[in-house]
């Protein structure tokens, strides 16, 4: 945890660099956006790198790769549930009475 | 900076003494009405709560005069209504669906979710855990005014042309897009929901905080008492499933005002009209659909589903503590408890489609959700045993906390298990939406939760006022209520096994069907009657005993808990001196001790 | 009356309490949030036709660029109170609130080119859902620049009396910050790009 100056000084350049990063990434997925993949890559390729920009913002700018137990509990138990209210909906309505869900015969 | 426990006074409304730091004399608004004190605060949402439950309570005595004499004048107060709702003092169907909308959102969210969490939850629980007051006292106050805002707007609606929202507690659109087209009704409701969740976050935050970090030293996470970590699961409910309903509520506002069509699918035709937008914006356009209704179901039960349980966690608690204390005895099973309602408290998460099974549903999902359903029913039933088994080889005091305590183990047995055939797709497409469902969930929340919110009060109502509630009166209240309680609610599933269907303003006498149920409905009007009769020696009891109560000292129950350590009442800061604890929550009979109760603050000693 | 750990770190959780009750808060915008993406899937999935490129993508990625260096320059205000920089964190924090502010300014012009159209959140579904999204978001925007302007006038009086506790205000509210960021690098390739 970030409790001295100096610790913080050092940092000062890790956020400088994810920063940049962060911009990088942008282009790289508006350009990516202008390939016209078909919709399920396009989707793919969107969420990894929205997943890969926030990562860097959630684990350096919010202090989360060295955060306490506390918050990672809550975090995960969040993230299920999110991923629940993400998935599950869909599923149901995709799975009617006469037709099923795609995997299931 | 450890606490440092103040010099507080035995009557927590008189002045307090200057000492570690001055404090100024407090106003009274600062006192007493913008109160930053935890037990302020729950007092407020305490009696705020009951009054919402009586005021809900009357609107469905007025339901069901309806349902016992169909189209007969409403006695008395039929003419209060106006000619839009009432005219000559019968009840218009609009009217009766207004009742049934508000009876059921006013309950739950403005009466029983306030009493249990933020009445209990504020007073109790930082007591119990040895804190001066809650993490975050501001934010504490901040959530009961949001509260109160948003009940005032819930009530406010009933004032408003077209009166309040009549498109049931669950909202489904498209009837709740559609309905009462540019009035306010349905609108305020949505904008009420918003400040209730509002302030339901503002409060789950401070509860978790509160716990994990306010605990007095020795009060390890398995010493905590067992309402404690009821309040604390049901806070993480709160946090985590209430937002979707908050963000299906903008949506929903959305399309009632701004005309959008979340719920609206393409070419909905209504009353052989095309639907169209409901505002100025672009109004008589078509509506411009693509919206799908199961999206606000999903949205709403991914909520509504941890609610119920937000409903009955704080009274396992609350009952929890009444039965330790009265059966002199630990609680059986302190960790299956506690493992239970934490694994309860998860999988009430992916439970919520079971009140979607007529939606057309494939087979596979249903499955899934079945499935989990089935799993849930098994902590419940673990808790419900261990509070049973409680009771075996117990001194058991029949005081009045205690028999409410009683009670309401075989109420919500009833309540519980009259729930698997609904959690069942093959029984549930005869029992969907009859009487069966309304006795069922009633049977949990009425003689189940409320009974043990009844006994919380007779039991606390000592720590917050220095003084017993009448125990005549109690027996009055507890007896009348529990006899008639049933007599409302046990016809309820004979309706329901014989196929009647529930919001129907006339009681159900268009189907033949119903022909035979019919006279049920006299039965449970009579029963409800008397019901809210009952609850007047409650209410006396209640601001009398402020008054006229016994006195009595810190600890008239001679129980175990930290919140026994505080004066009666505690002043600012709660306890004299810093609690420290040093055993589990429930040493009751420990051999070889001189009394029957060892406090968890007391010192070891020989 | 004291309220303990409300500056110092309770030794067990390691967590002062704001730190906790600022995470448990992103904790419930992350399921407010996750219900309109629930939404757009939804009825993305359920529609039969849904537009492509139909939104700004220049003027989305120069608000995501925005968004981004805000987020740096608020990292920056809570890092230089940790290093007793007290011009510096004024100076960043003022940064902040200013891209901020650009960021609602591009936002108008966007809303206002759309309304000019004829096309509201009544106008389609893509645009329902893209109105109510980015509109939950704005709010969120302002609502953090309220607080900053707070922290940057009358709050700021803190730092004398408090600092410690003044600085963890600032990180609290860094964390609102980011989280507001991370919301929109999920918002604009999900609106904008696909």
């Amino acid at each position: 945890m970030h409790s001295d100056a100096e610790e913080v000084q050092k940092s000062v350049r890790k956020y400088m660099m994810i920063g940049a990063a962060l911009l990088v990434f942008t282009g790289i997925t508006v350009a990516a956006s202008y390939l016209n993949l078909a919709v399920p890559a396009a989707i793919t390729v969107a969420l990894v790198i929205a997943g890969m920009k926030g990562s860097m913002v959630a684990s350096v700018f919010m202090h989360l790769s060295h955060e306490k137990q506390w918050i990672y509990g809550a975090l995960i138990l969040t993230v299920v549930f999110f991923i629940v209210l993400i998935f599950v909906p869909l599923f149901t309505i995709k799975d009617g009475i006469s037709t099923g869900l795609p995997w299931v015969q | 900076m450890d606490n440092v426990g103040t010099i507080g006074v035995d009557h927590g409304h008189a002045h307090d003494h200057a000492h570690d730091h001055a404090h100024e004399e407090l106003s009274f608004l600062r006192k007493y009405v913008f109160s930053l004190d935890h037990k302020v605060i729950g007092i407020q949402y305490a009696v705020t709560g009951l009054t919402f439950l009586l005021f809900g309570f009357t609107l469905m005595m007025l339901m069901r005069f309806q349902l016992a004499y169909p189209g007969r004048p409403i006695p008395v107060v039929g003419n209060w209504f106006g000619a839009a709702s009432a005219p000559g003092g019968i009840m218009l169907p609009e009217f009766y669906n207004t009742l049934g909308a508000m009876h059921g959102t006013i309950m739950v969210f403005l009466g029983v979710v306030p009493l249990a969490v933020g009445g209990f939850g504020n007073f109790v629980m930082p007591l119990q855990i040895g804190a001066p007051d809650m993490a975050f006292p501001k934010l504490n106050m901040m959530s009961y005014w949001v509260y109160f805002l948003g009940g005032a707007t819930m009530v406010g609606s009933f004032f408003v042309p077209g009166g309040a929202a009549m498109s049931g507690w669950t909202s489904y659109a498209p009837l709740s897009v559609i309905a009462q087209p540019g009035q306010l009704g349905q609108t305020l409701w949505l904008v009420g929901m918003v400040f209730l969740i509002t302030s339901s976050l503002l409060g789950s935050v401070n509860f978790i905080v509160t716990i994990v970090q306010l605990r007095a030293p020795g009060l390890t996470y398995m010493r905590l008492p067992f309402f404690v970590w009821a309040q604390f699961v049901t806070s993480f409910l709160l946090l985590l499933a209430f937002p979707p309903l908050e963000a299906a509520g903008i949506l929903q506002l959305m399309d009632r005002v701004a005309g959008t069509s979340f719920f609206l699918p393409t070419g909905l035709v209504v009353s052989n009209r095309v639907v169209t937008t409901m505002t100025g914006v672009a109004a008589g356009s078509v509506a411009s659909g693509g919206g799908n209704p199961l999206l606000w179901q999903h949205l709403f039960w991914f909520l509504a589903h941890p609610e119920v349980y937000v409903l009955i966690l704080p009274a396992l608690g609350i009952v929890g503590e009444i039965v330790a204390n009265n059966t002199r005895k630990p609680l059986w099973g302190y960790r299956a408890l506690v493992y239970s309602v934490v694994f309860l408290g998860f999988m009430s998460f992916i439970v919520w489609a079971h009140h979607m099974f007529m939606t057309g549903m494939g087979t596979t999902m249903s499955a899934f959700f079945q499935t989990t359903t089935m799993i849930i029913s098994i902590p419940s039933v673990v808790i419900l045993t261990a509070l049973l088994l409680s009771l075996w080889g117990a001194s058991i005091r029949f005081t009045t906390p205690m028999l409410f305590a009683l009670a309401f183990m075989p109420m919500f047995g009833i309540g519980g298990l009259t729930g698997l055939p609904l959690g069942l797709a093959p029984s549930d497409i005869h029992l969907h939406d009859t009487y069966y469902v309304i006795g069922h969930f009633h049977y949990v929340v009425a003689p189940g939760t409320i009974f043990a919110l009844f006994g919380g009060i007779y039991y606390w109502f000592p720590k917050a006022t220095g003084r017993k509630m009448n125990d005549l009166l109690g027996r009055i209240h507890f007896w009348g209520s529990f006899v008639c309680i049933n007599l409302v609610f046990m016809p309820m599933f004979i309706q329901g096994l014989g196929g009647m269907n529930r919001r129907m303003y006339d009681g159900g006498m268009q189907y033949a069907h119903n022909a035979g149920l019919l006279k049920w409905n006299l039965v449970i009007g009579v029963a409800a009657w008397a019901l809210g009769i009952f609850q007047v020696p409650f209410i006396v009891n209640f601001f009398g005993s402020l008054k006229w109560g016994a006195l009595v000292d810190k600890n008239p129950w001679e129980a175990t808990t930290l919140e026994w350590s505080a004066p009666s009442p505690p002043g600012h800061g709660n306890f004299l001196t810093e609690p420290v604890v040093y055993r589990g929550p429930y040493e009751y009979s420990v051999p070889g001790s001189a009394k029957d109760f060892t406090p968890q603050f007391e010192a070891e000693h020989a | 009356m004291e309220i303990p750990y409300t500056v110092q770190a309770r030794p067990d959780s390691g967590l002062a309490n704001g730190k906790l009750g600022i995470w448990l808060f992103l904790a419930s915008e992350v399921m407010l949030f996750g219900a309109l993406f629930s939404t757009y899937i939804l009825l993305r999935v359920g529609a039969t036709e849904w537009p492509h490129h139909e939104l700004n993508v220049p003027l989305g990625a120069i608000n995501t660029v925005i968004l981004i260096s805000s987020s740096v320059t608020m990292v920056m205000a809570w890092a230089s109170l940790k290093m007793n920089q007290w011009g510096k964190h004024r100076l960043y924090l003022s940064l902040t609130v200013v891209l901020s502010l650009l960021f609602l300014l591009n936002k108008y012009f966007e809303y206002g080119a759309h309304f000019a159209a004829g096309e509201g959140p009544s106008h389609t579904t893509f645009l329902a859902i893209y109105f109510t999204m980015t509109g939950l978001h704005m709010l969120h925007i302002v609502g953090g620049v309220v607080v900053m302007l707070y922290f940057l006038g009358p709050g700021a009086r803190m730092w004398k009396t408090s600092p410690e506790q003044f600085t963890n205000r600032i990180e609290y509210t860094g964390l609102y910050w980011h989280f507001v960021d991370l919301v929109w690098i999920f918002l604009f390739p999900v609106l904008y790009l696909l």
